[in-house]
C-alpha cells in the first residue's frame, strides 16, 4: 500500500480531513455533523496517515499520546458540566454567551465545549486503537 | 418502508444469531458486527418512519416547519454505532491475542478459565 | 421508646457495650501485659454485673425496664431492649460467670501466642449473648442470636490448625446458624402476620398467636431455632464436637450461655406460644429423648470433658421437657434447674480444665489420686458435683425436688416423663461423680508427673460457683425472692410463689430423690462395665447423626459440584445456545402472553432503488454466511454496512449515515489488519448435525424479532418525547440540529457515560496489545525503515 503517490499525498489528505473534521464538529449544532462524526473523520485521517507512512510519524505528528488526547476530551466534557454546578444550576445545564468578536456575534456555550470533548475522546480512543493495530503488524 | 425494514431486521437477526452460535471466534466476531447493525435498524424502525426530512430546524424558524424524521432514535443510534465499534475493536484484539496465546480459534478448546477435568473440591473441613 | 426509668435503663447501654469495648482493647492490652490483662478485662463483665445487680430489687417487684431507639423506622425496626425477671437472671449469669471465665482464661491460656485474640473473641461472645437475652425488638434479637453463632464459631475453631477444631466450628455454625435462619423466618412470620415487632408485643398477644391458623408454622420455625441452639436430638452433635475448643470456651458456652439461648427463647415464648397440645407434645418428646440418650452417652464417654458435654445435652433435654410440660410447677422446676445447672456445670468444666492442666490428660481411666495434689480444685469439684447430684443443701436439690413435684401425677403422660427424669438424673448423678470424684481418689498412676494447682485464677471460679450453689440453697428465701421467683413469673406469665427449701420433707418427691441417688450410686460403681457395654452397643449400630453430618456436607459439595457441571460446563457455545434459546422464548413467550402477534402486513410499496438497497443488505449478510475466504467475508460485511448507511441517508438521518460510513470503513480496515494475520478461514467448520439446530434457533430468533417489530410498528406511536425535543431544541438549547442537541444537551449525561465507555475500550485495547509486546520483549521498530 505504500506506493510513492499514496505516501506523498497522505499528509495533505490527512491535513484536509482533519480540517474538515473540525468544520463538521463546529457546524454540528445547527447542521448535520457534531463531535462523534468529526472525531471519526479525524481518526480515519490518522489511520490513513499511519497506513501510508507508518505509525511513528503519526505519533510524532500528534505530539501527545492518543489516549492522553481522549482523557483530555473526557476531562473537558466533565468540566463543561461542572461549570454549571459552580453557577448553581443542575450538572450539565447548557450555558450560553454571545460575545461579539471582530464585529461578528460568536455563540459560546458549554454544549459546544462538551461536543469538543466528545470529539477529542473519539479521536483519541479510535486512533489509539487503529494505530495500535497497525503497529502490531510489525511484530 | 417500515414493513420492508421489519423483514430486513428479521433476516439480519437470523444471520446474527446463526453466526454467534458458531464455535469459531472469527465467525462470532462477524456476528457481533452484524448484531450492532441489527439492533440499530431495530431501534430506527421502532421510531417509525413518518418523514424523510432530516431533523433540522430551517434557518429563521423556531420549530420545524414540516413533519421531520424522529430525532430521538437517531440520537440513540448515533452513540450506539460508535460504542459498538469500540467494542468490536476490543473483541477483535481480544480474540487475536487469545488466538496467539492458545493457538486455536475453537471456543471448545479455550478452557483456561474453566478447565475440563476439574475434580471434586476437597471434601474435608 | 417511652419507659426509660431506673438505674439499669440509664446504664443499660453501658452494660451492653462494655464487653465489646473490652474486646476491642483486649489484643493491645494483652500484648503489653501478657495474661495479666485478664485482671483488667474481667472488670468489664464485673461492672456490667454490678449495673444489673443494682436493679435487682426493682425487677424482683415486677418492674419491666425497656430502653432503645429507632433503628430502621421505615420497616418499623428498633434497637430496643427489655429487662424483666427472666432476662435479669440470664444477664447476671452471663456477666457473673463471665467475670470468672475471663479470669480463668488468663490462667488457662497463659503463654499461648494468640491469647489476646482469644480474650477478644470471648468478650465479643459475651456481649452478643448479653444482647440476646435483653433484646426486645425481634430483629435486634435475631441479630444478637446470629452474633452468638458467629462468635462461637470463632471460639470453637480457635485452634484452627487442627482439623477437628475446624470441623467442630463448621458444624456448630451450620447447625446453629441454620436454626437461626429458621428462627428468622418464624420471627418475620410473627411480624408480618400479626404485626408484632417486639417480645413485649408478643407477650401481650399470646391468645391471638395461639389461635392463629399460622400457629403451627410459627411454632415449628421457632422450635427449629431453639432446638438447634440448645442441642436437642438430633441436633445435639455440635455440642460434644465443640469440646475441641479450649476449656474456658466449653465452660462458658456450655453452662450458662450459648446452649441456654434456645432454652431462654422457649421460656420467653412460653407465655405466648406455650400451653397448647402441640407444645406439650413436641417439647417433652424431644426433651425426654435428649435427656436419656444424652445421659447414657455421658456415662459412655471416657474423656471427662466429653462426659460433661453430654450431661449438658441431657440437662438441656430435661429443661426442654419441663418447659414442654407447661404447668406452673414445671416452669418453676425449669428455672430452678437452669440456674443450678449454670452454676455447677460452669464450675465442673473449669475443674475438668484444671485437671487437664495439672495432670495433662482427661481420660478417666488414666486419672486418680489427685486430691492431695490439687486440694482446692477437689473441694470445688465436690461442691459442684453435690449440687449436680441433687443432694441437700445445694441448689441442685431444690431443682430436683421441684422436678419430681411437677411430674408426680398418675397419668401416662406424667409417669412416662417421670421415668425419663429419674433415669436421666440417676445417670447424671453418676456422671457428676465420675468427673468430680474419680480423678481425685484412689492411687495416682505413674504417668502423671507433678500434678499441681494452676493458680488462683483457675481455681477461684469453680470454688465460688460451687460455694454459691451451697449459699443459694441455705438462704433459699432470698434466692427465691430475688432470682428464681421473678424469673419463673416472667416465664410462666403469671405471678408464682416458690417455697421449696433445703430441708427435706417426707413426701413422694423426696422418696424419688432418694431413689435417684441410690440408682446413681449403683451406676457410678458399675460405670466401667456400663461404659464397655454402651461402647459395644454403639459400635454395633455404627452410624450416628455425627457421621450423618459429614455425609450431608460431602453430599452438599458433590451436589453443588454436579449442578455447576450441568449449568456451567465451561463451553462457550453451550452458554451462547442457552442465551439465544432464552431470547427466542422471551420473544415468542411475551407476544403469546400478551396476545400481541401482529396482523398480516400489506406488501411494501417501494421505489426500485429502495428495493436495491434492501436487497444489498440481504445479499451482504448471506454472503458473509457462506463466505469461503477472508476477503469475501470482509467485503460482504462492508457491503451490508454501507447499505445500512444508505438506508439511514434515505430515511432522513444524515448524521447516522455519515457515522455509519466512517465506522464501516474503519471496521473493514481493522478487520483486514487483524484477519490477514490470523491466517484463519472464516468458513464454517460445523458439522451439519450442529448447523441445523443453530440455524433453527437463528431463524426462529429472526422471525421473533421480525414479528415483534411488526407488532410494534402496527401499534400506535407516542411522539410526545420527540415533540418535546423538536419544540425546545432551538427555543432553549439554541441548536438547529436536533440530533446533536439531544446528544450534547438534553441527554448530555448519557453521552458523557458513552464517551467514557469509548475511552475505556481504547484503554483496554491498548493494554491487550502492550501485554504481548512486553512479554516478547520486542520494541516496535519504525515501520518506515522496514522494506515492504
Amino acid at each position: 500500500m505504500r506506493t510513492i503517490i499514496f505516501r506523498f499525498t497522505a499528509p495533505y489528505l490527512t491535513s484536509l480531513m482533519v480540517l474538515f473534521s473540525i468544520f463538521v464538529l463546529l457546524r454540528g449544532h445547527n447542521e448535520p455533523g457534531g463531535g462523534f462524526i468529526g472525531g471519526l473523520i479525524a481518526a480515519s485521517a490518522f489511520a490513513i496517515y499511519g497506513i501510508a507512512c507508518g505509525v511513528a510519524p503519526v505519533r510524532r505528528a500528534l505530539h501527545f499520546h492518543p489516549m492522553a488526547i481522549a482523557a483530555a476530551g473526557l476531562m473537558l466534557a466533565v468540566l463543561s458540566g461542572v461549570l454549571s454546578l459552580l453557577i448553581g444550576v443542575e450538572f450539565l445545564t447548557g450555558l450560553w454567551a454571545f460575545p461579539t468578536f471582530l464585529g461578528t456575534e460568536v455563540a459560546l456555550s458549554t454544549p459546544l465545549f462538551f461536543d469538543i470533548g466528545v470529539y477529542l475522546v473519539v479521536v483519541g480512543a479510535i486512533s489509539s486503537i487503529a494505530l495500535a493495530l497497525e503497529e502490531t503488524e510489525t511484530d | 418502508m417500515e414493513i420492508a425494514l421489519c423483514f430486513v431486521v428479521a433476516a439480519l437477526f437470523a444471520v446474527t444469531v446463526y453466526l454467534i452460535l458458531s464455535k469459531h471466534i472469527i465467525r462470532m466476531l462477524l456476528g457481533v458486527v452484524l448484531l450492532g447493525n441489527s439492533v440499530n435498524l431495530l431501534i430506527f424502525t421502532n421510531g417509525r418512519i413518518q418523514s424523510i426530512v432530516p431533523p433540522i430546524i430551517p434557518e429563521g424558524l423556531e420549530v420545524p416547519g414540516e413533519m421531520i424524521a424522529n430525532p430521538l432514535p437517531q440520537a440513540l443510534i448515533l452513540t450506539a454505532i460508535v460504542i459498538s465499534f469500540s467494542f468490536f475493536a476490543f473483541l477483535l484484539v481480544l480474540s487475536y491475542r487469545a488466538f496467539q496465546d492458545l493457538d486455536t480459534d475453537d471456543t471448545d478448546e479455550m478452557r483456561i478459565a474453566e478447565p475440563e477435568d476439574e475434580g471434586l473440591p476437597p471434601l474435608g473441613y | 421508646m417511652d419507659q426509660l426509668n431506673g438505674f439499669v435503663s440509664d446504664f443499660g447501654y453501658v452494660a451492653l457495650i462494655l464487653p465489646f469495648l473490652a474486646a476491642a482493647v483486649a489484643p493491645l492490652l494483652t500484648s503489653v501485659l501478657k495474661s495479666h490483662s485478664t485482671w483488667l478485662l474481667a472488670l468489664a463483665p464485673a461492672a456490667a454485673f454490678v449495673i444489673f445487680l443494682r436493679g435487682i430489687f426493682e425487677i424482683a417487684k415486677g418492674t419491666v425496664h425497656r430502653w432503645g431507639f429507632e433503628w430502621i423506622p421505615s420497616f418499623d425496626i428498633a434497637f430496643s431492649f427489655r429487662l424483666d425477671g427472666l432476662s435479669m437472671v440470664f444477664a447476671l449469669l452471663i456477666t457473673g460467670i463471665g467475670t470468672f471465665i475471663i479470669l480463668y482464661s488468663g490462667g488457662y491460656m497463659k503463654g499461648h501466642k494468640d491469647q489476646g485474640q482469644f480474650y477478644s473473641f470471648m468478650l465479643m461472645f459475651m456481649g452478643s449473648m448479653l444482647g440476646l437475652v435483653v433484646a426486645d425488638d425481634l430483629i435486634t434479637l435475631f441479630v444478637f442470636w446470629e452474633l452468638t453463632s458467629i462468635t462461637s464459631f470463632l471460639l470453637i475453631g480457635f485452634d484452627h490448625t487442627r482439623e477437628k477444631a475446624r470441623r467442630g466450628a463448621v458444624q456448630a455454625l451450620v447447625i446453629t446458624g441454620g436454626g437461626g435462619l429458621a428462627l428468622l423466618a418464624g420471627l418475620i412470620a410473627i411480624r408480618e402476620l400479626h404485626g408484632l415487632t417486639s417480645l413485649s408485643d408478643i407477650l401481650e398477644a399470646g391468645d391471638a398467636l395461639r389461635e392463629s391458623p399460622y400457629y403451627l408454622a410459627v411454632l415449628i420455625l421457632v422450635l427449629c431455632g431453639a432446638f438447634t441452639k440448645s442441642a436437642q436430638m438430633p441436633f445435639h452433635i455440635w455440642l460434644p464436637n465443640a469440646m475441641e475448643a479450649p476449656t474456658p470456651v466449653s465452660a462458658y458456652l456450655h453452662s450458662a450461655t450459648m446452649v441456654k439461648a434456645g432454652v431462654y427463647l422457649l421460656l420467653r415464648m412460653h407465655p405466648a406460644l406455650g400451653e397448647t397440645t402441640l407444645w406439650m407434645t413436641i417439647l417433652p418428646i424431644f426433651g425426654a429423648i435428649t435427656l436419656v440418650v444424652g445421659a447414657l452417652l455421658a456415662v459412655r464417654a471416657s474423656d471427662i470433658k466429653i462426659t460433661l458435654a453430654y450431661t449438658t445435652v441431657a440437662s438441656l433435654g430435661l429443661l426442654v421437657m419441663l418447659i414442654g410440660v407447661s404447668s406452673e410447677t414445671a416452669i418453676i422446676a425449669a428455672t430452678l434447674y437452669l440456674i443450678a445447672h449454670s452454676l455447677f456445670k460452669g464450675g465442673l468444666f473449669m475443674v475438668a480444665g484444671s485437671v487437664d492442666h495439672g495432670a495433662h490428660t482427661r481420660e478417666i481411666h488414666r486419672l486418680g489420686g489427685l486430691a492431695r495434689h490439687m486440694p482446692i480444685t477437689f473441694v470445688a469439684a465436690l461442691l459442684c458435683a453435690l449440687s449436680m447430684g441433687g443432694i441437700t443443701p445445694f441448689v441442685g436439690f431444690l431443682a430436683k425436688e421441684e422436678i419430681y413435684h411437677a411430674l408426680e401425677y398418675g397419668d401416662f403422660y406424667h409417669v412416662a416423663l417421670l421415668i425419663a427424669a429419674i433415669a436421666g438424673n440417676a445417670l447424671m448423678f453418676a456422671a457428676a461423680f465420675i468427673v468430680a470424684l474419680q480423678p481425685f481418689v484412689g492411687t495416682k498412676p505413674q504417668h502423671i508427673d507433678h500434678p499441681h494447682e494452676s493458680g488462683l485464677r483457675v481455681w477461684l471460679g469453680p470454688l465460688v460457683l460451687g460455694a454459691l450453689s451451697l449459699v443459694g440453697a441455705l438462704y433459699y428465701g432470698v434466692y427465691h425472692e430475688l432470682f428464681s421467683s421473678p424469673m419463673a413469673t416472667a416465664s410462666y406469665g403469671e405471678a408464682v410463689e416458690i417455697e421449696i427449701g433445703w430441708v427435706p420433707h417426707l413426701n413422694l418427691a423426696f422418696a424419688l430423690s432418694c431413689l435417684t441417688i441410690v440408682l446413681g450410686v449403683i451406676i457410678y460403681l458399675a460405670s466401667t462395665q456400663i461404659r464397655q457395654k454402651l461402647a459395644q452397643f454403639l459400635a454395633a449400630i455404627g452410624w450416628g447423626p455425627d457421621y450423618g453430618f459429614d455425609q450431608a456436607m460431602r453430599g452438599l459439595v458433590r451436589l453443588a459440584f454436579g449442578v455447576t457441571l450441568i449449568v456451567q460446563p465451561g463451553r462457550l457455545d453451550y452458554y451462547m445456545t442457552t442465551v439465544m434459546i432464552a431470547l427466542v422464548a422471551a420473544l415468542f413467550g411475551s407476544m403469546w402472553w400478551a396476545d400481541g402477534f401482529p396482523s398480516v402486513p400489506e406488501l411494501p410499496d417501494l421505489l426500485p432503488y429502495e428495493w436495491i438497497i434492501l436487497g444489498l443488505i440481504v445479499f451482504g449478510i448471506l454472503a458473509v454466511v457462506v463466505s469461503r475466504n477472508r476477503l469475501q467475508a470482509i467485503v460482504s460485511l462492508g457491503i451490508q454496512g454501507y447499505a445500512v448507511a444508505f438506508i439511514f441517508m434515505l430515511q432522513g438521518a444524515p448524521d447516522l449515515a455519515f457515522t455509519q460510513f466512517m465506522v464501516e470503513t474503519l471496521s473493514v480496515v481493522i478487520l483486514a489488519l487483524v484477519m490477514t494475520r490470523l491466517k484463519l478461514s472464516p468458513s464454517d467448520h460445523r458439522p451439519l448435525a450442529q448447523k441445523l439446530p443453530d440455524a433453527t434457533i437463528g431463524v426462529l430468533a429472526g422471525i421473533g424479532f421480525g414479528l415483534f417489530l411488526l407488532a410494534v410498528v402496527q401499534s400506535d406511536f407516542d411522539r410526545s418525547l420527540s415533540d418535546f425535543f423538536e419544540r425546545y431544541s432551538y427555543a432553549i438549547a439554541h441548536g438547529r440540529n436536533i440530533v446533536n442537541v439531544i446528544l450534547v444537551d438534553f441527554r448530555g449525561i448519557d453521552t458523557m457515560g458513552e464517551i467514557a465507555v469509548v475511552m475505556t475500550a481504547g484503554l483496554a485495547v491498548l493494554a491487550l496489545i502492550r501485554i504481548r509486546v512486553g512479554r516478547r520483549g520486542i520494541r516496535t521498530n519504525d515501520p518506515m525503515e522496514v522494506t515492504p
